[in-house]
């Protein structure tokens, strides 16, 4: 068996490889549920539609759908340009230090200003984080993958470190955690009876925004030819240094204002784990949705709804919840097997020599 | 020296870890495969060498049981990577985010359960060597290993044919795809070494170095590896060096205490992150220097038919 380069990227394939993933990922979690000694089926179908038979699960699901989503937009900018920002977790969390401090000083005294004011400082402080391996990157070569990674752990540190010490409520019985948030610091809700709030808003806005950079702006032509080839970009005079800090900058101020998201929303607080770990989430949500914002949509949706499944598998069903994380990377591990398929072809010449089967 | 000795013999344990994956994850980039996922591959070498280590209480088959998983992981590594020529930077985050929770599943009835060991007969005897011995007794078998293992790497790729073949796959895959080298074959070998070293250092983090299970374990030692070939140019003897200096950035905490320094335990923490940026950024801005040493067809896929 070998790989041939197909003359041109299959259209039908980058359509149906996440399909393909997708049901090989249904088997996967069913194998689970079977060796837990479960129904496989009726547990996959409880699995996937119990979070959502009422308004309440539609909420949830929106209200975890909307970070995964925002987030995944800004890094879908900087993948397509070949800058890999892994550093969303950590630029959520500055943007949950920025606008948590915003809260916790004028959110009881003010009134209408504080919820603008928090969102700016969210988006300020995940762009600072992101600048660092931005500005290391252009101007000393370093690696921005390893920055913004390390830049992760020192951002959660920082944040513990404020609670159990500056930030930590007096009245909390010594649990670390921040004094609860003041009713002005807080997104109104959308739809009644649900938790959805207004924070809902940026992903929609970040969807369109992003389609039409993408698709209708030449700046994300620019960054998409930068990423297809650097000595092309170089030689039309489009600037690396600029596809750097576009990519990190945006990414990082929408991981901030998510964090905004977080604290301001269902937490209504802060501890030092006001991240589930959607930055890590979220660079499954770009990849699984081809980096195209309508794709991303999608993709967010599906990775919220297996966070509300594995949240309700913890309860009903006894699986531990890492049955979320489990299930997603699985489904990105499938989906980057079976892109395979859209750049090469499989000829079968004679017999199959070389075990490539996994 | 009744102050130095303790903090040698801290940073020493502190580093080995890194000394472990740091050096397979340097073969492996020498074949020009650039392997990410170092991160997955430590958290699951260590959950799966705590839980053989709990139901079996042997250290050897919890090692070897370490080395195996992690070795499965760099095969889908490989699989993907060099026969399906995916993305290697998208393949190793994968092999991370997948490795991570795949860990804190199979470790969920385990986290907060502790390993009690007993002094290694070996650890008994090494105690009794004149001078060395009242460093060396206090060090497990596991470390000295990872200095035979530095001895062999270095040999290896200093000094052998074999090696020269590795290198010649990771700086001109064509060339020696010419000369008849299965160049696919000897990066699988490559990505597996790393694979299974990985999951050495991930045992010893959890039995040897904490002797317990939690979620975040390896805190982003994996990472540290991969920035560590980085830094240490891809030579052996930089990297094994580097090692203790993050060894040394980890403990950093004994180095406060014994100066009188009493600063935060999260800046302490943090320590480890902030020296591997400020190192990487040191060996990155001499852009001549990086040319010269990357092995030139690291990260790209290679195919026979160009």
């Amino acid at each position: 068996m070998r790989f041939e380069l197909r003359s041109k990227p299959s259209r039908i394939m980058v359509w149906c490889s996440p399909l393909i993933s997708l049901s090989l990922t249904a088997i996967v979690a069913m194998i689970i549920f079977a060796s837990a000694g479960l129904d496989p089926l009726a547990s996959l179908v409880t699995f996937l539609t119990a979070p959502l038979v009422d308004l309440y699960g539609l909420g949830e699901l929106l209200i975890k759908a909307a970070p995964l989503v925002l987030i995944a937009i800004g890094l879908a900018i900087g993948f397509r340009a070949g800058i890999w920002n892994v550093g969303a977790e950590g630029q959520l969390t500055v943007g949950v230090i920025f606008s948590g401090y915003v809260a916790l000083h004028y959110g009881p005294s003010g009134s209408g200003w504080v919820l603008p004011a928090m969102v700016i400082a969210g988006a300020v402080g995940g762009m600072v984080w992101a600048a660092i391996p931005a500005w290391l990157r252009v101007r000393f070569n370093a690696n921005e993958i390893l920055v913004s990674l390390m830049l992760n752990y020192v951002a959660a540190l920082w944040l513990s470190w404020l609670i159990f010490g500056a930030w930590r409520d007096p009245a909390g019985f010594n649990f670390p955690q921040s004094e609860p948030l003041a009713p002005a610091a807080l997104f109104p809700t959308l739809i009644e009876g649900t938790r959805a709030n207004a924070s809902i808003i940026f992903a929609v806005v970040a969807v369109v925004l992003g389609w039409i950079f993408a698709s209708r702006s030449f700046a994300g032509f620019q960054l998409k030819v930068t990423g297809l080839s650097e000595g092309a970009a170089r030689y039309a005079g489009f600037s690396i240094s600029r596809a750097v800090w576009i990519g990190m900058l945006v990414s990082g101020a929408v991981a901030g204002i998510s964090g905004v998201g977080e604290i301001a929303g269902p937490l209504a607080q802060i501890f030092p784990t006001a991240s589930p770990g959607y930055g890590y989430s979220a660079i499954i949500v770009a990849f699984l949705g081809r980096l195209n914002p309508i794709g991303i949509l999608l993709s967010g949706l599906l990775m919220a709804l297996l966070y509300l499944a594995g949240d309700l598998a913890q309860m009903s069903l006894g699986m531990p919840s890492s049955i979320t994380g489990l299930l997603q990377s699985t489904l990105l591990f499938f989906l980057l097997t079976t892109d395979v398929l859209v750049q090469y072809r499989i000829r079968l010449r004679g017999p199959i020599k070389e075990g490539a089967s996994a | 020296m009744n102050q130095f000795l303790p903090i040698l013999i801290a940073t020493l344990v502190a580093g080995t870890p890194l000394v472990y994956s740091a050096l397979g994850e340097l073969v492996a980039e020498r074949s020009g495969v650039l392997n990410m996922g170092v991160e997955g591959m430590m958290v699951i070498g260590a959950v799966v060498a705590f839980i053989v280590m709990m139901t079996t209480g042997s250290l050897f088959l919890a090692i070897i049981a370490a080395m195996l998983a992690a070795m499965l992981l760099a095969l889908m590594f490989a699989v993907l990577a060099v026969s399906f020529r995916a993305n290697q930077v998208a393949v190793g985050l994968a092999l991370t985010i997948f490795g991570t929770s795949l860990g804190s599943y199979l470790g969920k009835s385990y986290v907060g359960m502790a390993i009690v060991m007993e002094p290694s007969v070996l650890t008994a005897y090494a105690a009794r060597i004149p001078l060395l011995g009242s460093v060396l007794g206090q060090l497990h078998p596991l470390v000295w290993l990872s200095w035979v293992l530095f001895a062999g790497v270095w040999f290896f790729l200093q000094r052998s044919r074999a090696g020269l073949i590795l290198k010649a796959v990771g700086e001109a895959p064509l060339s020696a795809h010419a000369l008849g080298y299965r160049v696919s074959a000897i990066r699988y070998l490559a990505t597996l070494f790393g694979g299974a070293m990985a999951g050495v250092a991930g045992a010893y983090i959890s039995i040897v170095y904490t002797s317990l299970w939690t979620e975040g374990l390896i805190a982003g030692r994996g990472w540290i590896a991969v920035a560590l070939v980085v830094f240490a140019t891809w030579r052996p003897v930089r990297c094994f060096l580097g090692a203790y200096l993050f060894g040394g950035a980890t403990i950093a905490q004994l180095f406060a205490q014994s100066a009188g320094i009493g600063l935060p335990s999260e800046l302490m923490s943090a320590l480890p992150y902030l020296v591997t940026i400020i190192v990487l950024v040191l060996i990155s801005r001499n852009a001549a220097l990086m040319r010269l040493n990357i092995p030139a067809s690291l990260g790209k896929p290679f195919t026979a038919e160009g």
